[in-house]
């Protein structure tokens, strides 16, 4: 991979007592990218989404952002750099309404204190405004206008999953983490998720990284694709590299897991 | 402009209440209604730390004792003596009181605020019970120092602090802790104690500092209750340790939770509830306690989610809920 490199980690460790649940890894992200991270329960995905997210800091290792460690920096800092993420078990802030919920991401960009909120002030009103307008935007692009005023706890669950990515985008992040966005979703609720992957993809200039066990959504989507296992990197390549790799299908256990891969091209 | 009118209208209003109420109320109806406003700025003040952040603090009362002893020290040394000063160069008294009771509770507020920050930056790492028993234990120590202290009158209690407090006061204070508290839930700010409440974690990785906005929450909330137990000094000149036990600081959680945590209205409505309930039930003498607590526990039983829930109070709310009531096909 060469050009303008966005997210890098490099040989980066995490210990958790005995457990190395990331072990010397090592992965770059290139500007633009839609790079799909896979592996068996407990390979230790999301705790790589904790890592570049700040929730914990690498025992060994740097992860650079834009060419700037992030490393051991608190996760709202990093978020403010331009890295958002959702969650693989929804997060949402279930009694606010879903037009506040993706306020509350653009919360970073505002530029009024708050004796500016608590005096109403003119740039109060403004920045408010703007704040209004792109989570109208972001519902519109989603496909939630209808639900803005409805707690977040009422939305069915795939309006929920789709809340969580335009909360994500509220924050105007230059790299996305998905982890696992299509959990739970039926087969055409999932197509249409790949769809909105790709379109908020190009509309908002993103960088993907895409945590997802639907291996029909990754083979589908990714142009490279990452296989963690025990933490360690065991494989890295286009998708038909990783349908046919062999460590990959030992990883997955086999026959069962091999049908599921070759089932997504 | 509508916002100078609105506060004109207020200050308008409050000097009109002010001038009329000890006429119209007898004395101990009077009482109650300043002590109903003290209780109202306690009860949302705290709904700013336990209700829009969901952080459990039960140390309130310590804040309130820091407040009222701070700002009576400060008037019984200082302001009594520029009022003499004052009175002496002939400005009329009213005024001079209210430049030096102003000043009294702004730093009895300053006061408990920075009891607040010291407080809250370490324990706002903690959660849930942790926190509770970090501010539990704050507000025992502040009690037992003052209850120790022979120049704040130990337990013998402070007397002689200068009764500057009429309703005016008590009103102004009232308005402002409602008016900061409606002004942030609807903004960016409010929105980030409301998502600390909701998922602290998502709150976090979407950029809200949430250690900030807790100490936040914690200053502002100590302010407002130091404001209010300066009100309560200058109001009964005169203050006791055990006015500030424990048991203050739960009375004002109740009034939080009954009136539904997160909603402001609801916390005026409940602390006038509470104020007014044991008064209510003097009758039954003996039974009065056990009758207020049987109530508590049937309010909390029949509507957990408190009097208003997550609601406020509006015209808007009120005229909607009319409509609907009587066009339900318009």
């Amino acid at each position: 991979m060469t050009g303008d490199v966005l997210l890098e980690l490099d040989h980066v460790t995490i210990q958790f007592g005995g457990l190395k649940a990331v072990a010397d890894l090592t992965l770059q992200i290139g500007r633009g990218e839609l790079v799909g991270l896979i592996g068996p329960n407990g390979a230790g995905k999301t705790t790589v989404f904790n890592l570049v997210t700040g929730v914990y800091a690498p025992t060994v290792g740097r992860i650079l952002f834009e060419g700037r460690p992030i490393q051991g920096m608190k996760p709202h800092a990093i978020a403010r750099r331009g890295i958002t993420r959702t969650f693989q078990n929804i997060r949402l802030f279930a009694s606010r309404c879903c037009r506040d919920n993706v306020c509350i991401a653009a919360h970073q960009h505002a530029r009024a204190g708050l004796a500016d909120a608590v005096l109403r002030t003119r740039r109060f009103e403004d920045d408010e405004r703007d704040i209004q307008r792109r989570a109208g935007e972001l519902l519109e692009i989603l496909g939630l206008s209808a639900w803005a005023d409805t707690p977040a706890a009422e939305l069915p669950y795939g309006q929920q999953r789709r809340l969580e990515i335009a909360r994500a985008l509220a924050g105007r992040p230059r790299l996305l983490l998905l982890d696992e966005p299509a959990a739970g979703l039926n087969p055409q609720e999932s197509d249409q998720l790949m769809h909105l992957i790709e379109d908020i993809r190009q509309r908002f200039h993103l960088t993907i990284l895409l945590i997802e066990h639907d291996m029909r959504v990754v083979m589908g989507i990714c142009r490279r694709i990452a296989v963690l296992d025990y933490g360690v990197r065991i494989a890295e390549g286009t998708p038909g590299q990783i349908r046919t790799d062999p460590r990959v299908i030992e990883a997955y256990l086999g026959e069962e897991v091999h049908a599921d891969l070759g089932a997504g091209g | 402009m509508r916002r100078t009118l609105w506060l004109a209208g207020v200050l308008v209003v409050l000097v009109a209440l002010n001038v009329t109420l000890p006429q119209l109320l007898n004395p101990y109806l009077f009482q109650m209604v300043v002590l109903c406003g003290i209780n109202v700025i306690l009860a949302v003040s705290l709904n700013l730390v336990n209700g829009f952040t969901g952080q459990f603090s039960i140390g309130h009362a310590g804040f309130m004792a820091l407040g009222a002893y701070g700002s009576a020290m400060f008037s019984l040394h200082v302001g009594q003596g520029w009022v003499a000063a004052l009175e002496a160069a002939h400005v009329p008294g009213v005024v001079a009181q209210g430049f030096a009771l102003l000043l009294a509770l702004l730093l009895g507020g300053l006061l408990s605020a920075l009891a607040g920050y010291l407080v809250g930056l370490p324990s706002l790492r903690l959660r849930g019970d942790y926190l509770a028993i970090v501010t539990l234990g704050f507000g025992e120590i502040i009690r037992v120092i003052i209850t120790n202290v022979d120049a704040v009158g130990a337990s013998r209690g402070l007397p002689g602090i200068p009764g500057w407090v009429n309703f005016f006061w008590v009103g102004l204070g009232v308005a402002a802790v409602i008016f900061l508290s409606l002004n942030l839930a609807r903004s960016t700010h409010g929105r980030a104690l409301f998502a600390i409440r909701d998922d602290e974690v998502a709150a976090e990785a979407l950029g809200v500092d949430t250690t900030s906005y807790k100490v936040l929450a914690f200053v502002l909330g100590a302010f407002f209750a130091g404001v209010a137990g300066g009100l309560f000094a200058h109001y009964l000149s005169y203050l006791n340790p055990n006015s500030f036990t424990f048991l203050k600081s739960i009375e004002v959680i109740a009034m939080v939770v009954l009136g539904g945590l997160g909603s402001v209205s609801g916390a005026v409505l409940a602390a006038v509830v509470l104020t007014l309930l044991p008064e209510v039930l003097r009758p039954v003498k003996d039974y009065r306690m056990v009758l207020y607590s049987f109530m508590l526990i049937v309010l909390m039983i029949t509507r957990p989610q408190g009097l208003l829930g997550n609601r406020e109070l509006s015209l808007a709310w009120l005229t909607r809920r009319r409509r609907r009531a009587g066009a339900p096909s318009a």
